[in-house]
């Protein structure tokens, strides 16, 4: 390993500009002439829309245009889309309700798009705003999730009778009917996993432009995916073809899934900068990123585990209501089912498993994938059941499941994936010597001599990341591929440029890939530079989500750097007169095997160039190779995190006294980074335990619409956490990589709530576990004590 | 409109401002200083933290003309041309940031408490001071270690 | 923000005038609630009077056992000041439990009392250590002065200029915060001067802060945390929210206070 490449903790290349107000995000941009958007929004959960009257506001200051669906519509502008096809039970298609970018006829959530005012300031084209008249009919809302399908609820979408999107299912019932039928033990649960509002700091913002002399459109936007959303804005909303389309996502500051998807904020500004001839810029606020960002998790499931007299399983059937919002956004319908259902083996060995999905509509915001993105919801399910199941069976919770662990690889689990590696028992002896479990009952003692509650919980997750081998996610209804592709351009005097289809949003690529291709090729990390966000530089990509730019992304950059490697090898061998297959390429040089004759990297790059040492017939010139990589498996990160609380029952208030992660990510790019983000993911998923939940009343109006009411993860509610790792390299892929963005946000929740079920003696307790809902809680203890006294 | 003048980062500026506008706006859309960061509109995230006559202030809750003649530092005016101030390198060493969306009023927020609470700091001290700034990449542990890791080295430097 | 004429006197007498003569207008002093209000166009003034140049009304006395905090002080500096750290701890305390950092170096007694938030904490003090609130034409008890949500006994052009506070023998402030925007969800002010006990409870009532006379009797008669042990707050007339329903503020309440005779000093 050298000082800067795979596997060192570099300092990050990007931190310059961050730490000194130098990064440059969708809201720092301006453009000459820019008018600014400022969006309508509804104010029912459901209504029609009788009429929309803005006479008076056109003739406001500054007023450039108003646009309604109606001009959406006359426009032909196509609706946005959900790329994932799931069939019901019977094969018939999900059930996809329009989704235009401006309403039409119809609002369906408070914060729908019901027309955009284009001003010179935004002050204008807000205040102008406000002069529109609408005359809505409202309709009775929907917003419960376990209530969506009944008979008799208000109806979103005609097309989707019972609100319901599809009815899916996976597994062998018949199997698992069986094996729960002969169990000795049956483990229950019914859960709610909260709806959650990912709240990147940076709120989404876009900026279109029109350039009347190429007849060509430029979106600069908060992207995970600047590729995919000039796709689908091309292929599918049909604002310009693709050669005549520029998506540059500059600096993004945060996205954990909420970035991935094409929204109607950024359709309608790039649409509207062509009819209105100027750039149109928009940056919501926070309290339209809580509004109209896509929200994560809110399933409604009731699962049964079912135990042999040794304590194996035998089966698993889970039941599960899946609230989509009103429409289904870019990737939703895939996230309760196949990133859900197809984790739900956990790190054990299952032989049976049977899960129905029960995807609903209701009058609220649009649901898709949030950090971890169906996982964190399958994770908190088995983990909830291995413990109650530990605790109904009066096991030890660490030795039930490892009684239970997958111990050999390659795994075929019931529900479609095959563990590739992994060693769980590993992870968890790490975890309970780091967490000092031998001394918990001491611990547990000192608390309730102070009048407290103590326990610890366990979770033993597993996901699966590297989203995914393109012909396998086609086979279960994805509409694209998810490839990667990777540039490696290397300059006649051997820097280096990247080109490639990730997209950083504080992962840090411009470090980790770069310390791969120094490593490599042996030459200066400061000589490499990463080139990403722009369709124009990038030709094609598919972005950073599902931990996969690790394992998919730097996989191309592999396959490229292989092809830089015997291109130059070759131009190496005419300088050095040596057969290619003589030269031995390390340390950044070209040497003749068994002599000292050599060259280094960057004087064969020289030389590809000038190309006077070969035949330019024989050889191509230059040095430059481009790769996609097709992963051939997922990836499949598991760990343990063990979680202790102490709870004060005189007011609620639960404290983290101890967080242990140990986690198997494979080979390690950046340990620093990993960590962090490790350390990001664990906040996240503390976050959903016990202090995020997404509030709808029953009018449908977002009770928790800002930072004042929707409780974020704070400095003070959190600990340091104590993270290790285990390393089982990953076979599916060159770097042996696995991807650790998610695992934190998956993994926590779990042992959050199990650690505050010991600690309350019971398991009455929903998440997000609020000062509220633990005191409550632990009255519910105390009284059990006393009956026991 | 009215005119505003103010010293930032050392420098007069003044503008014609509508009188609404915060000193965020004044900050970002008059004087093309980007850095400070807007990520909420409740007075709660942090990301627009500047100091104004040597205090921490949320720049999204002042107003400009409220400000006339003050002294202004944001955290385009910490570092000494290419060489960071103690704080920003120690974010850095510490892998204080990942989006770097929050980082700028995180820096200027932990610069104010030094100098308000000294070189060293303990851990709860600076998650208590942390409660007008969030991060949504970072799980703060990094953060804290860096702000700790950062007072020392101002002291270091005074 | 809506539009709005923006003032900035120089002195006390001229900002009573504008205020007079802008019956829509509001006097800014922190801002700290007033301009987040407004950016959420939750309040639409037609006149901003900026106070910010009435340096006048700035700074701290400490005489004959009595401290006078200057209307448009800022939290900080009750905060950090020796002299009130000295006089009444329990005040610089919960000046330094305000809000955030930045908040505490922009938001002001004065503005703070004015606007009665009923999550503020400030009221709570006042009423507790038996405060008078001065403004530019008279002397008002805090008994009399928070009158209900957002509402005080200010009139017209009417100025807080300054409130004066008692040194108690013993007091303390705990406050339980709203896990979102921590502001208080309870507040208890628990204050002893001689003989009597005085306890006020904020972030809780649905008119606001209010004294609690059932625990003030308990504690005169045995100033003690075992003094309140069978000792409820009702749950009528307390707020419920997705936070905090009634019956856990008013838990929250006897708990609070306990802790804060506990505490007391």
């Amino acid at each position: 390993m050298s000082a800067q490449g795979v596997g060192a903790s570099v300092l990050r290349k990007e931190d310059f500009r961050f730490v000194t107000g130098r990064g440059r995000y969708t809201d720092d941009i301006n453009r000459p002439g820019q008018a600014h958007a400022f969006f309508l929004r509804s104010p029912h959960a459901h209504a029609t829309i009788n009429r929309i009257d803005h006479a008076a506001a056109s003739k406001m200051p500054g007023v450039v245009a108003i646009f309604t669906g109606d001009d959406i519509a006359a426009d032909k502008v196509g609706g946005l889309i959900c790329g994932w096809m799931i069939h019901s039970k019977d094969g018939s298609p999900m059930k996809a309700g329009a989704h235009p970018a401006l309403a039409q006829g119809k609002v369906r959530y408070v914060g729908d798009h019901v027309a955009v005012v284009i001003a010179d300031t935004y002050a204008q084209a807000r205040e102008a705003a406000e002069k529109i008249v609408v005359d809505y009919g409202v309709l009775p809302a929907v917003t419960d999730t376990a209530d969506a399908a009944r008979t008799g609820a208000p109806q979103v979408h005609d097309i989707a009778p019972n609100n319901t999107v599809y009815n899916w299912h996976i597994g062998d019932k018949g199997a698992t009917d069986a094996a729960f039928a002969s169990a000795r033990h049956v483990a229950k649960i019914d859960l709610v996993n909260n709806r959650l509002v990912p709240n990147a700091m940076e709120p989404r913002a876009a900026v279109g432009e029109y350039d009347d002399a190429s007849d060509g459109l430029v979106l600069y936007t908060t992207s995970q995916n600047p590729h995919v959303a000039r796709l689908v804005l091309s292929a599918f909303i049909g604002l310009a073809p693709e050669h005549r389309f520029r998506v540059i996502a500059p600096d993004v500051g945060g996205g954990f899934g909420s970035k991935i998807f094409i929204y109607a904020e950024e359709t309608v500004c790039v649409w509207a900068a062509r009819k209105v001839r100027r750039p149109v810029k928009w940056t919501a606020d926070r309290t339209e990123a809580f509004l109209s960002d896509a929200h994560g998790r809110d399933h409604v499931t009731h699962g049964e585990l079912a135990l042999d007299a040794a304590g194996k399983i035998t089966a698993m059937r889970v039941r599960t209501t899946a609230n989509l919002g009103a429409y289904l956004s870019t990737f939703s319908s895939c996230v309760p089912t196949y990133l859900y259902a197809l984790l739900l083996s956990g790190q054990y060995n299952i032989p049976n498993i049977y899960a129905e999905v029960d995807a609903v509509y209701t009058n609220t915001a649009p649901v898709d994938a949030y950090r971890g993105a169906g996982r964190p919801e399958a994770s908190f399910l088995v983990e909830r059941l291995m413990e109650i199941a530990a605790r109904e069976t009066g096991k030890d919770p660490a030795e039930f499941r490892r009684a239970n662990f997958i111990t050999a690889f390659p795994h075929q689990t019931p529900v479609i994936l095959a563990y590739d590696a992994g060693n769980f028992a590993a992870s968890l002896d790490s975890a309970l010597k780091l967490a000092d479990y031998a001394n918990i009952g001491k611990r547990k003692a000192a608390s309730a001599a102070q009048g407290k509650l103590r326990g610890i919980g366990f979770s033993a997750y597993i996901e699966a990341c590297g989203i995914a081998p393109s012909a396998a996610v086609g086979s279960l209804g994805a509409g694209v591929g998810l490839w990667e592709s990777a540039e490696v351009r290397v300059n006649p005097i051997g820097t280096v440029e990247i080109l490639t289809g990730s997209h950083s949003h504080g992962q840090g690529h411009e470090t980790t890939f770069a310390q791969l291709v120094s490593g490599r090729l042996g030459i200066p990390f400061e000589n490499v530079s990463i080139v990403h966000g722009d369709t124009d530089k990038v030709q094609m990509g598919m972005g950073t989500y599902g931990s996969r730019s690790g394992a998919v992304g730097m996989s191309a950059i592999v396959k490229a750097l292989d092809k830089i490697e015997a291109k130059a090898r070759k131009v190496a061998g005419h300088c050095l007169e040596a057969s290619p297959d003589d030269i031995e390429f390390r340390d950044g040089k070209f040497t003749v095997k068994g002599t000292d004759k050599s060259i280094d990297f960057p004087s064969v790059a020289l030389q590809a160039y000038i190309a006077h040492k070969f035949n330019g017939q024989d050889l191509e010139p230059g040095l430059k190779e481009s790769a996609f990589w097709d992963p051939t498996n997922f990836t499949f990160p598991a760990g343990v995190h063990i979680c202790e609380v102490e709870v004060d029952p005189a007011t609620g208030v639960t404290t983290i006294e101890k967080w242990t992660a140990v986690d198997d990510f494979g080979n390690l790019v950046n340990p620093m980074i990993v960590e962090g983000q490790v350390h990001g993911g664990i906040a996240q998923g503390v976050g959903q335990a016990l202090f995020e939940g997404a509030v709808y009343n029953t009018d449908g109006q977002l009770v928790t619409a800002s930072f004042m009411d929707y409780q974020m993860p704070r400095a003070d509610n959190l600990p340091f956490y104590d993270v290790g790792t285990t390393n089982t390299p990953c076979p599916s892929n060159p770097l042996g990589i696995k991807g650790c963005g998610e695992a934190g946000a998956i993994a926590a929740p779990p042992a959050v709530i199990n650690a505050l079920t010991d600690a309350l003696g019971h398991e009455d307790i929903a998440m997000p576990a609020s000062p509220l809902a633990v005191w409550r809680a632990a009255r519910k203890t105390m009284a059990m004590k006393t009956a026991a006294e | 409109m009215p005119k505003v003048s103010m010293t930032v980062n050392g420098k007069p500026v003044s503008g014609d401002v509508d009188s609404r506008t915060l000193l965020v706006q004044f900050l970002r859309e008059t004087l093309r200083l980007t850095g400070t960061h807007v990520g909420c509109d409740t007075s709660q995230c942090g990301c627009c933290v500047v100091h104004v006559d040597g205090d921490a202030v949320k720049s999204c809750t002042a107003l400009a003309l409220s400000l006339e003649g003050a002294d202004v530092r944001t955290i385009e005016g910490l570092a000494n041309g290419d060489k960071l101030h103690p704080m920003q390198e120690a974010f850095r060493e510490n892998h204080g940031l990942q989006c770097g969306f929050c980082t700028p009023g995180m820096i200027m927020t932990a610069v104010e408490l030094v100098s308000r609470k000294g070189h060293t700091l303990d851990e709860k001290t600076i998650r208590e001071e942390l409660e007008g700034n969030l991060c949504r990449c970072t799980g703060y542990h990094n953060i804290v270690k860096a702000i700790a890791a950062g007072a020392t080295a101002m002291g270091a430097k005074a | 923000m809506y539009a709005f004429n923006y003032h900035k006197p120089a002195t006390v007498a001229d900002a009573a005038a504008l205020a007079s003569q802008h019956a829509d207008g509001k006097l800014l002093a922190g801002g700290m609630t007033l301009l987040p209000t407004m950016k959420q166009r939750l309040a639409q003034p037609s006149d901003i009077i900026d106070m910010g140049k009435l340096n006048d009304l700035k700074g701290i006395e400490v005489k004959d056992g009595v401290v006078t905090i200057k209307a448009m002080t800022r939290h900080v500096t009750v905060a950090t000041s020796a002299e009130v750290r000295k006089a009444i701890p329990a005040l610089a305390e919960l000046a330094g439990g305000i809000g955030d950092p930045a908040v505490r170096n922009r938001g002001t007694i004065g503005g703070s009392v004015a606007n009665n938030d009923p999550a503020a904490d400030y009221p709570a003090a006042c009423l507790a250590l038996g405060a008078t609130i001065h403004t530019n034409k008279r002397a008002i008890a805090a008994d009399d002065f928070f009158t209900g949500l957002f509402e005080t006994a200010l009139g017209e052009g009417e100025i807080i200029t300054s409130i004066s506070f008692p040194a108690p023998d013993k007091a303390n402030y705990q406050k339980f915060r709203n896990p979102a925007s921590r502001y208080a969800i309870v507040g208890v002010f628990v204050a002893k001067k001689g003989g009597d006990v005085r306890v006020a409870v904020t972030g809780a009532g649905d008119s606001g802060v209010f004294r609690q006379k059932d625990f003030e009797a308990a504690l005169k008669a045995n100033f003690a945390v075992a003094a309140l042990d069978g000792k409820h707050q009702p749950e009528k007339g307390l707020n419920s929210d997705i936070h905090a329903d009634a019956e856990y503020r008013a838990h929250l309440i006897g708990v609070m206070a306990k802790r804060a005779v506990a505490a007391a000093k």
